[in-house]
Protein backbone atom coordinates (compact mmCIF):
# COMPACT_ATOMS: atom_id res chain seq x y z
CA UNK A 1 0.00 0.00 0.00
CA UNK A 2 1.21 3.69 -0.81
CA UNK A 3 2.42 5.18 2.00
CA UNK A 4 1.18 8.39 1.30
CA UNK A 5 -2.37 7.00 1.49
CA UNK A 6 -4.76 8.06 3.96
CA UNK A 7 -5.65 5.47 6.78
CA UNK A 8 -8.81 4.71 6.56
CA UNK A 9 -10.82 6.24 10.41
CA UNK A 10 -10.91 3.09 12.15
CA UNK A 11 -14.70 1.68 13.35
CA UNK A 12 -15.76 3.27 16.69
CA UNK A 13 -16.74 0.04 18.05
CA UNK A 14 -13.23 -1.63 17.82
CA UNK A 15 -11.82 1.41 19.15
CA UNK A 16 -13.98 0.87 21.85
CA UNK A 17 -13.87 -2.47 22.89
CA UNK A 18 -9.68 -2.06 22.88
CA UNK A 19 -10.27 1.26 25.48
CA UNK A 20 -13.16 0.58 27.62
CA UNK A 21 -11.18 -1.51 30.01
CA UNK A 22 -8.35 1.13 30.72
CA UNK A 23 -11.12 4.02 30.66
CA UNK A 24 -12.90 2.43 33.12
CA UNK A 25 -10.04 1.44 35.31
CA UNK A 26 -8.92 5.24 35.16
CA UNK A 27 -13.09 6.15 36.35
CA UNK A 28 -13.18 3.72 38.78
CA UNK A 29 -9.91 4.56 40.56
CA UNK A 30 -10.34 8.59 40.38
CA UNK A 31 -14.50 8.82 41.49
CA UNK A 32 -15.36 5.34 42.30
CA UNK A 33 -17.05 2.36 41.34
CA UNK A 34 -20.45 4.45 41.83
CA UNK A 35 -19.35 7.55 39.52
CA UNK A 36 -17.81 5.47 37.05
CA UNK A 37 -20.56 4.21 34.88
CA UNK A 38 -22.20 7.97 34.89
CA UNK A 39 -18.38 8.85 33.80
CA UNK A 40 -17.77 6.20 31.18
CA UNK A 41 -20.83 6.98 29.39
CA UNK A 42 -20.26 10.97 29.25
CA UNK A 43 -16.52 9.93 28.32
CA UNK A 44 -17.22 7.85 25.09
CA UNK A 45 -20.12 10.23 24.22
CA UNK A 46 -18.02 13.15 23.94
CA UNK A 47 -15.29 10.72 22.16
CA UNK A 48 -17.82 9.54 19.62
CA UNK A 49 -19.27 13.21 18.89
CA UNK A 50 -15.57 13.75 17.25
CA UNK A 51 -15.04 10.48 15.91
CA UNK A 52 -13.01 10.41 13.83
CA UNK A 53 -10.37 12.30 15.72
CA UNK A 54 -8.18 14.88 13.34
CA UNK A 55 -4.94 15.06 14.79
CA UNK A 56 -4.85 11.74 17.34
CA UNK A 57 -2.71 9.91 14.91
CA UNK A 58 -1.72 6.63 16.91
CA UNK A 59 -1.78 8.04 20.32
CA UNK A 60 -5.72 6.76 20.28
CA UNK A 61 -5.88 5.31 23.92
CA UNK A 62 -3.94 8.53 24.79
CA UNK A 63 -6.61 10.67 23.45
CA UNK A 64 -9.49 8.63 25.10
CA UNK A 65 -7.57 8.62 28.48
CA UNK A 66 -7.38 11.90 28.12
CA UNK A 67 -11.18 12.67 27.29
CA UNK A 68 -11.84 9.57 30.64
CA UNK A 69 -9.68 12.15 32.61
CA UNK A 70 -11.27 15.37 32.17
CA UNK A 71 -14.84 14.14 32.84
CA UNK A 72 -13.67 12.65 36.08
CA UNK A 73 -12.10 15.83 36.79
CA UNK A 74 -15.31 17.64 35.79
CA UNK A 75 -17.37 15.28 37.98
CA UNK A 76 -14.58 16.09 41.16
CA UNK A 77 -15.16 19.71 41.01
CA UNK A 78 -19.14 19.36 41.24
CA UNK A 79 -18.27 17.61 44.32
CA UNK A 80 -15.66 19.67 45.08
CA UNK A 81 -17.76 20.72 48.61
CA UNK A 82 -19.20 17.28 49.26
CA UNK A 83 -16.77 14.46 49.43
CA UNK A 84 -17.24 11.70 47.09
CA UNK A 85 -19.44 8.97 48.70
CA UNK A 86 -16.89 5.62 49.73
CA UNK A 87 -19.20 2.82 48.05
CA UNK A 88 -21.08 1.04 50.22
CA UNK A 89 -20.66 -2.38 48.42
CA UNK A 90 -17.84 -3.63 48.08
CA UNK A 91 -15.37 -1.81 45.67
CA UNK A 92 -14.91 -3.15 42.43
CA UNK A 93 -10.91 -3.13 42.53
CA UNK A 94 -9.50 -1.81 39.62
CA UNK A 95 -6.68 -4.78 39.75
CA UNK A 96 -6.18 -7.24 42.51
CA UNK A 97 -2.81 -6.74 43.73
CA UNK A 98 -4.34 -2.91 44.80
CA UNK A 99 -7.84 -4.41 46.21
CA UNK A 100 -7.66 -2.90 49.84
CA UNK A 101 -10.55 -0.84 50.29
CA UNK A 102 -8.87 1.22 52.83
CA UNK A 103 -6.02 1.88 49.78
CA UNK A 104 -8.87 2.92 47.19
CA UNK A 105 -10.26 5.29 49.60
CA UNK A 106 -6.69 6.84 50.46
CA UNK A 107 -6.67 7.23 47.00
CA UNK A 108 -10.06 9.11 46.72
CA UNK A 109 -9.05 11.43 49.49
CA UNK A 110 -5.71 12.78 47.29
CA UNK A 111 -6.61 16.20 45.16
CA UNK A 112 -7.50 15.49 41.18
CA UNK A 113 -3.95 15.80 39.85
CA UNK A 114 -2.28 13.68 42.19
CA UNK A 115 -5.36 11.37 41.87
CA UNK A 116 -4.61 11.21 37.88
CA UNK A 117 -1.36 10.44 38.27
CA UNK A 118 -1.47 7.87 40.78
CA UNK A 119 -4.42 5.77 38.99
CA UNK A 120 -2.51 5.95 35.65
CA UNK A 121 0.79 4.88 37.06
CA UNK A 122 -0.64 2.22 39.46
CA UNK A 123 -3.52 0.82 37.59
CA UNK A 124 -3.08 1.75 34.25
CA UNK A 125 1.16 0.93 34.06
CA UNK A 126 1.67 4.64 32.40
CA UNK A 127 5.20 5.99 31.96
CA UNK A 128 5.62 9.38 33.46
CA UNK A 129 5.58 10.67 29.82
CA UNK A 130 2.02 9.15 29.40
CA UNK A 131 0.89 10.42 32.55
CA UNK A 132 2.12 13.95 31.62
CA UNK A 133 0.21 13.49 27.87
CA UNK A 134 -2.79 12.33 29.20
CA UNK A 135 -2.49 15.23 32.13
CA UNK A 136 -1.77 17.41 29.45
CA UNK A 137 0.96 18.83 31.95
CA UNK A 138 4.80 18.62 31.75
CA UNK A 139 6.92 15.27 32.64
CA UNK A 140 8.54 16.89 36.01
CA UNK A 141 5.14 18.10 37.45
CA UNK A 142 3.47 14.30 36.71
CA UNK A 143 6.73 12.96 38.28
CA UNK A 144 5.77 15.31 41.71
CA UNK A 145 2.20 14.89 41.15
CA UNK A 146 2.91 10.65 41.69
CA UNK A 147 5.08 11.69 44.04
CA UNK A 148 3.13 13.46 46.21
CA UNK A 149 -0.16 11.43 45.82
CA UNK A 150 2.14 8.31 46.88
CA UNK A 151 3.59 10.07 49.61
CA UNK A 152 -0.17 11.49 51.13
CA UNK A 153 -1.17 7.31 50.43
CA UNK A 154 1.67 6.11 52.80
CA UNK A 155 1.18 8.71 55.79
CA UNK A 156 -2.76 7.54 55.21
CA UNK A 157 -2.40 3.74 54.82
CA UNK A 158 1.13 2.66 56.21
CA UNK A 159 3.63 1.84 54.40
CA UNK A 160 2.87 -1.32 54.05
CA UNK A 161 -0.03 -2.18 52.48
CA UNK A 162 1.51 -0.24 49.36
CA UNK A 163 4.78 -1.63 48.17
CA UNK A 164 5.46 0.87 45.21
CA UNK A 165 9.03 0.02 43.57
CA UNK A 166 8.97 2.72 40.78
CA UNK B 1 -18.21 -12.44 36.75
CA UNK B 2 -16.36 -10.14 38.92
CA UNK B 3 -17.81 -6.51 39.92
CA UNK B 4 -15.73 -4.53 37.74
CA UNK B 5 -16.56 -7.22 34.90
CA UNK B 6 -20.06 -6.52 35.82
CA UNK B 7 -19.65 -2.85 36.13
CA UNK B 8 -18.22 -3.02 32.81
CA UNK B 9 -20.99 -4.29 30.92
CA UNK B 10 -23.07 -2.09 32.36
CA UNK B 11 -21.56 0.74 31.71
CA UNK B 12 -20.67 -0.05 28.21
CA UNK B 13 -24.63 -1.05 27.65
CA UNK B 14 -25.42 2.31 29.00
CA UNK B 15 -22.97 4.20 26.88
CA UNK B 16 -24.25 2.29 23.08
CA UNK B 17 -27.97 2.70 24.13
CA UNK B 18 -27.17 6.50 25.14
CA UNK B 19 -25.20 6.90 21.71
CA UNK B 20 -28.10 5.56 19.71
CA UNK B 21 -30.51 7.96 21.54
CA UNK B 22 -28.34 11.07 20.74
CA UNK B 23 -28.50 10.32 17.09
CA UNK B 24 -24.33 9.76 16.79
CA UNK B 25 -24.49 6.15 15.47
CA UNK B 26 -24.40 5.81 11.39
CA UNK B 27 -24.11 2.21 11.56
CA UNK B 28 -25.51 -0.08 14.37
CA UNK B 29 -24.44 -3.78 14.72
CA UNK B 30 -25.39 -6.98 16.82
CA UNK B 31 -25.26 -10.50 16.83
CA UNK B 32 -27.21 -13.41 16.22
CA UNK B 33 -26.72 -17.01 16.54
CA UNK B 34 -29.00 -19.08 13.98
CA UNK B 35 -28.23 -22.36 13.14
CA UNK B 36 -26.26 -21.47 10.16
CA UNK B 37 -23.94 -19.76 12.54
CA UNK B 38 -23.52 -16.97 14.51
CA UNK B 39 -24.45 -13.77 12.17
CA UNK B 40 -23.04 -10.11 12.32
CA UNK B 41 -25.66 -7.53 11.35
CA UNK B 42 -25.74 -4.23 10.46
CA UNK B 43 -27.91 -1.25 9.88
CA UNK B 44 -28.31 2.42 9.30
CA UNK B 45 -31.09 4.95 9.80
CA UNK B 46 -32.38 3.31 5.94
CA UNK B 47 -32.45 -0.57 7.06
CA UNK B 48 -30.64 -3.48 7.16
CA UNK B 49 -27.38 -2.97 5.20
CA UNK B 50 -25.15 -5.91 5.72
CA UNK B 51 -25.69 -9.44 6.94
CA UNK B 52 -22.45 -10.91 7.20
CA UNK B 53 -21.56 -15.13 7.67
CA UNK B 54 -19.06 -16.11 10.22
CA UNK B 55 -16.79 -17.15 7.44
CA UNK B 56 -15.50 -13.24 8.00
CA UNK B 57 -13.81 -12.12 10.34
CA UNK B 58 -15.93 -9.49 12.66
CA UNK B 59 -13.16 -6.91 12.42
CA UNK B 60 -12.54 -6.63 8.97
CA UNK B 61 -16.83 -6.02 8.39
CA UNK B 62 -16.36 -3.34 10.46
CA UNK B 63 -13.60 -1.91 8.94
CA UNK B 64 -15.33 -2.30 5.39
CA UNK B 65 -18.71 -0.52 7.15
CA UNK B 66 -16.70 2.11 8.31
CA UNK B 67 -14.64 2.77 5.04
CA UNK B 68 -17.70 2.56 2.72
CA UNK B 69 -20.57 4.24 5.21
CA UNK B 70 -19.19 5.78 8.41
CA UNK B 71 -16.80 4.98 11.42
CA UNK B 72 -18.89 6.07 13.93
CA UNK B 73 -19.93 1.96 14.31
CA UNK B 74 -21.46 1.26 17.22
CA UNK B 75 -22.41 -2.11 18.42
CA UNK B 76 -26.40 -2.34 19.86
CA UNK B 77 -28.45 -5.28 19.66
CA UNK B 78 -31.71 -2.87 20.71
CA UNK B 79 -31.46 -1.34 17.09
CA UNK B 80 -31.77 -4.45 15.27
CA UNK B 81 -34.67 -6.26 17.72
CA UNK B 82 -37.44 -5.97 15.14
CA UNK B 83 -34.52 -7.52 12.54
CA UNK B 84 -33.63 -10.48 15.21
CA UNK B 85 -36.76 -11.21 15.86
CA UNK B 86 -38.00 -11.33 12.39
CA UNK B 87 -35.05 -13.97 11.85
CA UNK B 88 -36.04 -15.93 14.64
CA UNK B 89 -39.01 -16.60 13.05
CA UNK B 90 -37.59 -17.20 9.81
CA UNK B 91 -35.56 -19.74 11.09
CA UNK B 92 -38.10 -21.65 12.86
CA UNK B 93 -40.91 -21.02 10.72
CA UNK B 94 -39.39 -19.92 6.99
CA UNK B 95 -42.05 -16.68 8.01
CA UNK B 96 -41.32 -14.63 5.33
CA UNK B 97 -38.64 -11.96 5.52
CA UNK B 98 -40.37 -9.68 3.21
CA UNK B 99 -40.72 -6.95 6.00
CA UNK B 100 -37.46 -5.84 6.61
CA UNK B 101 -36.48 -2.72 4.79
CA UNK B 102 -32.90 -3.07 3.69
CA UNK B 103 -30.53 -0.68 2.57
CA UNK B 104 -28.48 -1.54 -0.78
CA UNK B 105 -25.51 1.24 -0.59
CA UNK B 106 -23.13 -1.08 -0.49
CA UNK B 107 -24.01 -2.94 -3.92
CA UNK B 108 -22.50 -1.05 -6.31
CA UNK B 109 -23.84 -0.36 -10.28
CA UNK B 110 -27.69 0.21 -11.44
CA UNK B 111 -27.99 -2.96 -12.57
CA UNK B 112 -26.93 -4.89 -9.47
CA UNK B 113 -29.29 -2.67 -7.61
CA UNK B 114 -32.04 -4.01 -10.26
CA UNK B 115 -30.72 -7.59 -9.71
CA UNK B 116 -31.14 -7.48 -5.68
CA UNK B 117 -34.46 -5.76 -6.19
CA UNK B 118 -35.85 -8.44 -8.03
CA UNK B 119 -34.22 -11.48 -5.85
CA UNK B 120 -37.09 -9.84 -2.94
CA UNK B 121 -40.06 -10.79 -5.59
CA UNK B 122 -38.59 -14.30 -5.76
CA UNK B 123 -41.16 -15.66 -3.01
CA UNK B 124 -40.21 -18.47 -0.25
CA UNK B 125 -40.11 -22.05 -1.75
CA UNK B 126 -39.72 -20.82 -5.30
CA UNK B 127 -35.73 -20.73 -6.78
CA UNK B 128 -35.25 -19.27 -10.28
CA UNK B 129 -32.07 -20.01 -12.40
CA UNK B 130 -29.56 -17.05 -12.92
CA UNK B 131 -30.82 -17.02 -16.88
CA UNK B 132 -34.41 -15.73 -15.55
CA UNK B 133 -33.07 -13.29 -13.05
CA UNK B 134 -30.69 -11.75 -15.69
CA UNK B 135 -34.54 -11.69 -18.36
CA UNK B 136 -36.59 -10.56 -14.86
CA UNK B 137 -33.60 -7.34 -14.04
CA UNK B 138 -34.15 -6.31 -18.02
CA UNK B 139 -31.04 -7.83 -19.51
CA UNK B 140 -31.19 -11.53 -20.76
CA UNK B 141 -27.98 -11.56 -22.07
CA UNK B 142 -26.67 -10.61 -19.18
CA UNK B 143 -26.01 -13.51 -17.04
CA UNK B 144 -22.65 -13.64 -15.60
CA UNK B 145 -23.85 -9.73 -14.25
CA UNK B 146 -26.08 -11.48 -12.60
CA UNK B 147 -24.55 -13.88 -11.20
CA UNK B 148 -22.00 -11.47 -9.80
CA UNK B 149 -25.08 -9.52 -8.47
CA UNK B 150 -25.76 -12.46 -6.00
CA UNK B 151 -21.96 -13.41 -5.89
CA UNK B 152 -21.81 -9.83 -3.81
CA UNK B 153 -25.02 -9.69 -2.25
CA UNK B 154 -24.21 -7.56 1.08
CA UNK B 155 -27.23 -8.82 2.79
CA UNK B 156 -27.93 -12.57 2.00
CA UNK B 157 -30.50 -14.18 3.57
CA UNK B 158 -32.84 -11.35 3.69
CA UNK B 159 -32.11 -10.79 -0.11
CA UNK B 160 -33.21 -14.42 -0.78
CA UNK B 161 -29.58 -14.74 -3.83
CA UNK B 162 -29.71 -18.46 -2.17
CA UNK B 163 -33.26 -19.19 -4.33
CA UNK B 164 -31.00 -18.91 -8.06
CA UNK B 165 -29.52 -21.96 -9.10
CA UNK B 166 -27.80 -22.74 -12.01
CA UNK B 167 -29.81 -23.60 -15.58
CA UNK B 168 -30.58 -27.54 -14.92
CA UNK B 169 -30.53 -27.58 -11.38
CA UNK B 170 -26.63 -27.09 -10.08
CA UNK B 171 -26.95 -25.24 -7.26
CA UNK B 172 -24.09 -22.75 -8.59
CA UNK B 173 -22.27 -20.82 -5.74
CA UNK B 174 -23.28 -18.59 -2.35
CA UNK B 175 -21.94 -15.85 -0.20
CA UNK B 176 -21.84 -18.14 2.96
CA UNK B 177 -20.37 -21.60 1.08
CA UNK B 178 -22.75 -23.72 -0.45
CA UNK B 179 -23.72 -25.57 2.25
CA UNK B 180 -25.78 -22.81 4.18
CA UNK B 181 -27.52 -22.69 0.39
CA UNK B 182 -28.08 -25.71 0.41
CA UNK B 183 -29.29 -25.67 4.00
CA UNK B 184 -31.77 -22.57 3.23
CA UNK B 185 -33.67 -24.18 0.01
CA UNK B 186 -34.54 -27.01 2.29
CA UNK B 187 -35.69 -25.44 5.04
CA UNK B 188 -37.63 -23.09 3.01
CA UNK B 189 -39.10 -26.26 0.89
CA UNK B 190 -40.08 -28.29 3.55
CA UNK B 191 -42.09 -25.45 4.76
CA UNK B 192 -43.28 -24.29 2.24
CA UNK B 193 -44.78 -28.01 1.61
CA UNK B 194 -46.16 -27.75 5.44
CA UNK B 195 -47.20 -24.27 4.45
Amino acid sequence: MNDAMPTAPPPFQAFFERERVAVLRLLVGMVGPQEAEDCFQEAFLRALRSWPPADAGERLGGWMLTIAHRVAIDRLRQHASVPLEVAAEPTAPPTPELAPDELWEAVRRLPPKQRGAVVLRLVLDQSHAQVAATLDCSEEAARRSYADGLAAIRRQVGDGTLEVTR
Amino acid sequence: MTGFDALLERSSAGFTHAASVAGLVDVSVAELDTPLGRLLLAATDQGLVRVAFDTEQRDDVLDQLATSISPRVVEDARQLDGVRTALDAYFAHARSLAGIQVDLRLVRGPFRQLVLAELRRIPTGVVHTYAELAAAAGRPNAVRAAGSGCATNPVPIIVPCHRVVRTGGALGGYVGGIERKAWLLEHERVASLDG
